[in-house]
């Protein structure tokens, strides 16, 4: 009879509600206790170093191209030696929406993500960051990656003393 | 019998006081469905203001009084503007009617501990149940937005056809105790709480309270699902906190009768009447909390056929059982 089935169905249904009361809540109380974030957590975007001490960036504008709100914008140069680099760089962490596709598209993994989340604040235009704010000492997570050393031929040093590269063949001594 | 300034302040103290205590209880009733709504779902609720938030209610109500008063262009004045005290007021008066303690004796003069005691009582609570239902309609109508008409429409239709079934549930109570007035309902369930010989009726009379305070799954006349807020989507301010209130307080004060009509009242062992009352009227208000956190909102068409063919029905048989019953074993 569907009458014993309904009230079987609602008084179910208050068991498992009544049951649930007496259960420790799932909240965690955030300003007292603090979450850790996984290391691969997708907050605050800093622009890292290669181990040396250089700046990463080769104002390639990949990240600017990849972003979907249009928050990153910077400006190329070149240094004497043929280095790029960017003169300035900027983040509109306003409308960041922390998606990382910036970080997918670097070539010198010198964009990145960092799970450091609490950097809200009142006043929207202290959320646009410039180089200075973004740049910070480390390698972040690729610590022994340079991207000079692989690819950038002939700029930072000479031909065939970067890593995994072959010194030059002289042409003629490969003939028959 | 003649009134003298005794009487009189006796009178007026009684008011004041059930009228802050119902306030009071009203206010930390939200907090306390906040509370529990939020343990059902496994999280805190409000526990910022104050210790375990119990300043919760006092900031609300700031919140309400300074918030802007609203008047939507098209809206009826008047009507629109007392809508809300036609809702809140019924409730209120409701609650003059319930004895919640002992008569107690002071100044060497008997004072029953409930504001009046009419000797139709019962009635007078059935009439201003009816009442409230102005409130939702006015409300609605006055405010001259599409969501408030449905949702008033629906009341409407939902709140006078519960009220049958409400009445109905009465009658065996009023043939049991063979009396309309409420103090004398209660003292007959002295020896036996009423809930015994008529559980039928209290069912009945538990989901057509439920219903009368529009609470979920009845919830049809406000579903803020499909109407955004129903009736009182265009209220603000202290207009909405008046609705609010007044939902809260027809709570106590329906669960405050259901204990008086079929639980025995402030009757109880060991624990002072009053405290006994408390514990009754705040168990259904308990009761009201958990079905919300429970159950989903029933269908229009649903609600319509479960008052007229499925209660209506069982309320008039039980009726009738009753009556056979107390003509043949003679009690009364």
């Amino acid at each position: 009879m569907s009458i014993i089935r309904d009230t079987k169905g609602i008084l179910l249904g208050m068991w498992t509600t009544w049951k649930r009361i007496f259960r420790r809540p799932l909240t965690i109380q955030y300003p007292e206790i603090k979450r850790v974030p996984y290391p691969r957590f997708r907050a605050r975007i800093v622009l890292t170093r290669d181990p040396d001490g250089g700046e990463r960036c080769v104002a390639c504008y990949l990240c600017s191209a990849a972003c979907p709100v249009d928050c990153i914008s910077m400006q190329s140069a070149e240094r004497e030696d043929g280095r790029r680099y960017a003169p300035w760089f900027r983040i509109n962490f306003a409308r960041c929406i922390y998606c990382g596709l910036c970080a997918e598209a670097c070539p010198t993994m010198a964009i990145q993500m960092t799970p450091e989340y609490e950097f809200c604040t009142r006043n929207i235009m202290s959320l646009v960051y410039e180089k200075e704010d973004l740049l910070i000492d480390g390698c972040g997570k690729s610590p022994d990656y340079n991207f000079y050393r692989h690819a950038g031929i002939g700029v930072t040093q000479p031909r065939g003393e970067g890593l995994n590269e072959e010194p030059p063949l002289d042409m003629r001594s490969l003939q028959p | 019998m003649s009134y003298d300034l005794i009487d009189i302040a006796l009178a007026f103290g009684k008011i004041a006081v059930i009228f802050m205590v119902i306030l009071l209880l009203a206010a930390y009733l939200v907090l306390a469905e906040r509370v529990l709504l939020g343990r059902i779902q496994e999280r805190f609720g409000p526990n910022r203001v104050g210790p375990f938030g119990l300043l919760q209610p006092i900031a609300d109500g700031i919140k309400m009084l300074v918030k802007e008063d609203v008047k939507p262009a098209g809206a009826d004045k008047w009507l629109f503007y007392l809508a809300p005290a036609m809702a809140a007021i019924p409730a209120i008066m409701i609650v003059s009617l319930i004895p919640f303690g002992a008569p107690l004796t002071f100044f060497g003069r008997p004072v029953g501990m409930q504001v009046v005691d009419l000797n139709v009582g019962l009635l007078l609570f059935i009439g201003f149940s009816s009442i409230a239902v102005y409130g939702v309609a006015l409300g609605g109508w006055a405010s001259n937005s599409k969501y408030s008409l449905l949702g008033s429409v629906r009341g409407l239709a939902q709140l006078i056809s519960y009220e049958i079934t409400m009445g109905l549930s009465l009658v065996p109570v009023v043939m049991l105790a063979r009396s309309f007035q409420l103090s004398e309902i209660v003292d007959a369930q002295k020896t036996g709480w009423f809930i015994l010989y008529q559980p039928i009726a209290f069912l009945i009379f538990l989901i057509s309270i439920v219903a009368e305070c529009r609470r979920i799954p009845f919830d049809i006349p406000e579903a803020e699902g499909e109407l955004v807020a129903g009736f009182h989507t265009e209220y603000s301010g202290l207009r909405f906190g008046l609705f609010f209130v007044g939902e809260y307080i027809n709570i106590i004060a329906l669960g405050g009768l259901a204990a008086t009509f079929f639980l025995g009242g402030w009757h109880g062992p060991l624990l002072p009447p009053v405290l006994w009352f408390l514990i009754k009227a705040l168990a259904f208000a308990f009761l009201f909390i958990w079905l919300r956190g429970t159950l989903p909102r029933l269908r229009y068409d649903q609600l319509m056929h479960f008052c007229w063919k499925v209660l209506t029905p069982v309320a008039l048989l039980n009726i009738l059982a009753t009556g056979w019953f107390i003509l043949l074993v003679g009690k009364g």
